[in-house]
């Protein structure tokens, strides 16, 4: 019988580390247990939550589908939910446009190109009645991205529910009220940042007394990551933002353990697969610590860190852009893998247009496949113990707890956003990475590699605005000033700028009473504006 | 043919917050030796031709993501002959539709950047423009 031997191990000469993920932490090789430093196996729902909020995780109940969607009138958006609520979404999440997020009325010279644009109209009462006809609000949970106008836009909301008959108790939803991150990557901001900040108190005191299961706010590090920024910076940047808010509500007297349960947060999911995995769970981590260190909070619910997601923004390409569809798909499976409480897949042709019925539909197939074919679903956290996943976990913790620290050292959040300073970071970001994908760097197929000749750069059915979008839109202003009460109108903004005045009295009621009155949402920003005033943009480059 | 010394303004007309293109371009131009002033957010029309001719510029760039870009670079380039500016070049850049292009330049617009260009390229372009 010949000997057999087995072979001497191959020599690992290579080096432990090579490459790095794109927040700059170094990628083992093979990841080894030794390198999960801290990881200890907690389970999901057990403080800090590395592993999961909820210890069932999906099982109970999958994430909300909840696909951006809205533009041109009431009645149009009004259709598009219809339809996708038909095709199986869960959650609607409307999109306005510009002049409703500036607070501007469409008559305004600077609203008029943009009425119905990016989103819908809703500039009174009237027309959110209209975007909500035959959805019943007591079932339907709706997500709000509004932020200088998120007081309004809420008081619209209460409003029509009032007059639905449907209790207050009952709604559900989020309105993104998150104006920190609108000074640094969104823009639509209105009012300086101590009013801004104020209101956002408002609503958020008045949301838990009277709409205890509605989320009055998500703070976002999508739109800073979308800009620009590391994976790493979006969780520093917007828990710090976070820690911000808190401050804000104890100073108004607020209880953290009362006001914590309904904060919630929303981010995108870019391409790096396992640093979007990590990302969440770090996050989750993060916040716990810091609620409990900081503040106290030791009851659970209050530590739970709730977040909704977005797939796709900018590292979807117009060019073969029904690439994005796998994009979106890698990056949705991330987002649940990581434990997303919602989830909003692009269509692929985001990058271009507003979604057409046909691509809004795969984008929606995307998140239905993950979760009914897929399987990922069925346990919680299954990625938990992956050498890589608690190392990288470990790691993304420490970078985003150092972006927080040097915001603090900073002089805090609120200087470095009127200083310019954390516009010039993103700014700085912004233009690193346009670099690396200009020289190759960093591989965007269809973009930098695998480019054909003739190669679709927008493609497939184009989806056509209404042009007699902003005539509607105007005439149904005109119709409505000429049917509501003006005086009522004249007296509910007289006590709205009464009440602006003491800066301990909660605007909410007076903002509804507006609301109720139709009074439209240029009259209630241009009655706060002669309040506070506008920010003064801090442009530096 | 070089930028350096040219004056160009960067703006943003009408609501639309996007930043990062304009910043991006605003910040490469400087580093090209060029004379940048940016607006920031929020602009109309008739502010941006009247910072254009105050400050004397060689061209404007107007940065569009907000889908008013028919409305609002045609809007701009009239403000500017409005203040006998014509002889200004106008640039434009964001999120616009090829199908759209053509009415641009029609309107005036010298250039039409869009997200997925090189910065080598617009710079190039620019720089032909002016020169």
């Amino acid at each position: 019988m010949s000997e057999q031997r087995t072979t001497a191990a191959p020599q690992h000469d290579a080096p432990a580390y090579a490459g790095e993920t794109p927040s700059g932490i170094p990628i083992p090789v093979t990841a080894t247990p030794d390198m999960a430093g801290s990881y200890q196996p907690v389970l999901p729902g057990e403080y800090p939550y590395t592993r999961g909020i909820f210890p069932n995780g999906y099982l109970g109940r999958l994430w909300t589908f909840r696909q951006y969607s809205g533009f041109g009138t009431a009645e149009e958006s009004n259709q598009r939910y219809k339809f996708l609520l038909e095709q199986g979404q869960t959650g609607l999440s409307v999109a306005l446009d510009l002049p409703t997020q500036c607070g501007y009325d469409p008559t305004d010279p600077m609203a008029r190109s943009e009425v119905g644009k990016v989103g819908v109209n809703l500039f009174s009462l009237a027309e959110m009645e209209t975007l909500f006809q035959d959805i019943d609000l007591s079932r339907i949970s709706t997500s709000f991205t509004i932020n200088g106008t998120a007081a309004i836009i809420y008081g619209m909301y209460l409003a029509a529910a009032d007059k639905a008959g449907v209790p207050r108790e009952k709604l559900t939803g989020t309105i993104q009220n998150d104006i920190l991150k609108e000074y640094v990557a969104r823009g639509t901001w209105i009012f300086p940042v101590r009013p801004s900040m104020r209101l956002i108190a408002d609503t958020i005191l008045y949301s838990n007394e009277q709409t205890p299961r509605f989320n009055p706010i998500s703070i976002a590090g999508a739109h800073v990551r979308d800009a620009g920024s590391t994976a790493v910076e979006e969780i520093g940047y917007t828990l710090a933002n976070g820690l911000a808010y808190v401050d804000e509500l104890v100073r108004r007297g607020g209880d953290v353990t009362k006001f914590a349960k309904r904060l919630s947060f929303f981010f995108y999911v870019h391409m790096d697969f396992f640093e979007e995995v990590c990302k969440f769970r770090s996050a989750r981590r993060l916040w716990a610590r810091l609620l409990k260190e900081r503040y106290g909070v030791e009851d659970r619910n209050a530590q739970l860190f709730r977040f909704g997601v977005v797939c796709g923004g900018s590292s979807l390409t117009a060019a073969q852009p029904y690439n994005n569809i796998v994009r979106v798909g890698l990056e949705a499976t991330a987002a649940v893998l990581g434990g997303a409480q919602s989830i909003f897949t692009c269509a692929f042709d985001e990058a271009f247009q507003i979604p057409t019925e046909q691509s809004a539909e795969i984008a929606l197939r995307t998140q239905q496949i993950i979760a009914h074919e897929s399987g990922i679903a069925k346990t919680v956290d299954p990625l938990g113990g992956s050498h890589y996943v608690e190392y990288l976990t470990d790691q993304m913790e420490a970078e985003e707890m150092k972006i927080i620290q040097e915001l603090e050292d900073y002089g805090g959040v609120e200087k470095a956003i009127e200083d310019g300073y954390v516009q010039m970071r993103i700014a700085e970001r912004a233009r690193q990475r346009k670099e690396r994908i200009d020289s190759g760097e960093q591989v965007v197929v269809g973009v930098n590699a695998f480019r054909r000749e003739n190669q679709s750069e927008g493609v497939g059915e184009v989806f056509r605005m209404d042009p007699k979008v902003r005539d509607n839109v105007m005439e149904k202003h005109r119709r409505l000033l000429e049917t509501r009460d003006d005086t009522a109108v004249a007296d509910s903004l007289a006590k709205l700028e009464a009440a602006a005045q003491d800066d301990g009295t909660n605007l909410m009621p007076y903002i509804i009473d507006c609301c109720h009155a139709y009074a439209t949402i240029g009259e209630m920003v241009t009655t706060l504006k002669r309040q506070w005033g506008e920010f003064q943009e801090p442009v530096r480059l | 043919m070089s930028l350096q010394g040219k004056r160009i303004l960067i703006a943003k007309p009408g609501l639309d917050g996007h930043d990062v293109g304009a910043k991006i371009i605003a910040l490469a131009l400087r580093d090209a030796g060029a004379d940048v002033i940016y607006t920031g957010l929020r602009k109309s029309p008739e502010y941006i031709a009247r910072v254009a001719v105050d400050e004397d510029v060689d061209a404007v760039g107007l940065s569009l993501l907000s889908g008013a870009h028919n409305e609002l670079v045609p809007e701009t380039i009239a403000a500017l002959q409005a203040q006998d500016a014509a002889d200004i070049k106008v640039f434009v850049g964001g999120t616009i539709p090829t199908e759209d292009q053509q009415s641009l330049r029609d309107a005036g617009a010298v250039g039409i950047f869009t997200s997925e260009m090189k910065l080598e390229d617009v710079l190039a372009q620019i720089e032909q423009a002016l020169g």
